[in-house]
């Protein structure tokens, strides 16, 4: 499977990662190379074989479902890049 | 006493609690050291004041004989690990300035175990790498050069401002983690011990995330003892990472007796790689008859779907990459772009990640993307999830035959030149880990020793792979390969 430039253009628009216009040639290139590699996995019979959900055989430990941790505005908001009354500012997201 | 920053953990150790030496002039001797080691870019964010004060309430500690195994020993800290009111980027631009308001388990563990932290270690970027060229901090330097070539090498990545800083006697010992080999192979490149203990032995809480169902955190040390040190102070049980396993943590150094009589050891044929150097070839060789001088039994095995290690590892963690960093979005931490007029969110999310991701990173991100993307889930990252269980099979049965450790090359090569790749595909880089990578996706726990060097005076280092949960049983096979080996050469100080 060759992926193309409007490929590249969608992979990157679903990563939220922006890519100029004439840098989306080298990067489907690039996809390519490692998808071209990624290939192999195809000579595999995987026939009756589960996927993998957990290396080690241990069922996740369960626990009380409550509040453990709260009353850390402060923290939770002292990396923020734009932080206001004690909300994340984001550019507006509904007209 | 001079050069204590030369010592080890269990010879600073035992100096410390005979009262020899005091762990401020142990710290001192290794910020001194730092100062000094500019060029090799190891330590990225110094807390010399930190340290200090650490390393005062340590020797308090000791002189009131209440002094677990770590007690002011100085060491340094991976970027990826969250350090509590200390800078932590996992060597991204993203994440620059972020500083976190909580400290990681494992490095949490360390300090209630008495360590002294130095300071924040240089890596590849969101542990994305194999030669520490992709770190928003430059390139890490390998102490080691190639006989008189002055030609700056990579210590490997993404460990690599860990193992450089501990090859050069910049701290004692080192946290690394380990998602492809990244503990291992910089280990390898160096000259150092770096284990990366079974899935789950090491709390993932408050590392970075790269993939979460292949990363461990483990030590880089000088010695085997000292990682077998270092492990116990770093693992255990953690509620609030939910696949880090509820079991005893053995003492590690005390299961160390050097005895491996009647042990088996496997030697798997799919590790010959076609153009593997003649070198590692002979190195591998060396380590079999070593182990077997020291009564082990060795045993060929088969590992049929070695060959497919790799390319499963290039779905799964680039898969689960795409995943964990959704969360640099510009909004709760780290960069942001500056907008344009008229900018809306959407924007804001992808110049942010444009801007702050480097060019790795991005890629790795985007072929995650497409692998989960409608369409391509099942003939991509199913199949490899399927191929993945093949693999850890493929260990399961070697083991159920009795096997009790596995001996192969840790890396295909000796350190190449910082740059050399650049013109290589990204495939070729991938490379490096292709004797690692299949423990990653086994869970198994894994140790690079160093036996030899190349024709250029390069170390070179031999993988032992062991049983699920039995670190202590690797660490003593490691440990008799580590007697036999007699490896004692260091870099030469150019820095």
């Amino acid at each position: 499977m060759s992926i193309d430039k409007d490929t590249a253009a969608r992979v990157a628009k679903l990563a939220r990662i922006k890519v100029e216009e004439d840098a989306l040639p080298a990067l489907a290139q690039e996809f390519n190379t490692i998808l071209g590699f990624i290939e192999q996995l195809n000579e595999v019979d995987v026939e009756g074989v589960e996927p993998m959900t957990s290396v080690t055989p241990q069922r996740l430990k369960r626990r009380v479902d409550e509040i453990t941790d709260g009353d850390q505005q402060e923290k939770v908001l002292s990396n923020a890049p734009d932080a206001r009354e004690g909300f994340f500012a984001v550019p507006k997201v509904v007209e | 006493m001079t050069d204590l920053n030369k010592l080890t953990l269990a010879g600073a150790r035992d100096k410390l609690r005979a009262k020899e030496i005091t762990s401020v002039e142990l710290t001192e001797a290794c910020l001194a050291e730092i100062e000094k080691s500019g060029e090799l870019n190891a330590f990225v964010h110094n807390t010399p004041e930190g340290a200090l004060s650490q390393a005062k309430a340590a020797d308090a500690r000791l002189a009131q004989g209440d002094a677990p195994a770590m007690t002011g020993l100085p060491i340094g800290i991976k970027d990826l690990f969250c350090t509590k009111g200390v800078p932590t980027q996992a060597a991204s631009g993203i994440l620059k300035g972020f500083v976190p308001e909580y400290e990681s388990t494992v490095s949490q563990n360390l300090f209630d175990n008495g360590a002294v932290m130095l300071g924040k270690l240089n890596m590849d970027e969101f542990a994305m790498g194999s030669s520490n060229e992709t770190s928003v901090y430059g390139n890490a330097v390998n102490p080691w050069r190639r006989g008189n070539d002055d030609a700056p090498l990579t210590p490997g990545g993404s460990s690599g401002g860990s193992a450089a800083a501990v090859a050069a006697d910049l701290c004692l010992a080192a946290t690394g983690t380990d998602t492809g080999g990244s503990i291992r192979q910089p280990a390898a490149f160096t000259g150092t011990v770096g284990i990366k203990p079974t899935y789950g032995r090491c709390s993932r809480w408050g590392v970075v995330a790269f993939a979460s169902s292949l990363d461990q955190a483990g030590p880089m040390t000088k010695t085997v003892r000292d990682a077998a040190i270092m492990l116990e102070a770093m693992a255990g049980h953690d509620a609030k990472d939910s696949t880090s396993a509820d079991l005893a943590v053995p003492n590690f150094e005390a299961m160390l007796t050097g005895d491996i009589k009647g042990k088996k050891i496997g030697i798997p044929k799919e590790y010959h790689m076609d153009g593997m150097p003649e070198e590692i070839e002979k190195l591998w060789q060396n380590g079999t008859d070593m182990l077997k001088a020291a009564g082990a039994e060795i045993v060929d095995i088969s590992l049929p779907h070695t060959k497919y290690a790799l390319p499963a590892y290039y779905v799964i963690a680039p898969a689960e990459a795409s995943s964990n960093l959704a969360r640099y979005d510009g909004v709760r931490y780290g960069h942001r772009a500056t907008l344009a007029q008229g900018d809306g969110i959407t924007e804001m999310y992808e110049k942010t990640r444009a801007e702050g991701f480097g060019h790795e990173v991005k890629n790795r991100v985007m072929i995650g993307t497409y692998v989960l993307s409608a369409g391509f889930y099942d003939a991509y990252y199913n199949r490899a999830r399927r191929v993945r269980a093949l693999i850890k099979k493929d260990f399961d049965d070697v083991f159920a035959s009795g096997v009790d450790a596995i001996l192969t090359p840790a890396t295909p090569s000796a350190a190449f030149g910082l740059g050399e790749m650049n013109d290589a595909d990204p495939v070729k880089m991938y490379l490096n880990d292709v004797f690692t990578v299949t423990v990653n996706l086994a869970g198994l726990p894994g140790i690079s020793v160093p036996t030899g060097t190349d024709a250029q005076g390069l170390p070179l280092g031999l993988q032992l792979i062991g049983r699920p949960w039995e670190e202590g049983d690797l660490l003593n096979t490691a440990y008799a390969l580590e007697n036999a080996a007699g490896f004692v050469a260091k870099p030469n100080k150019w820095w």
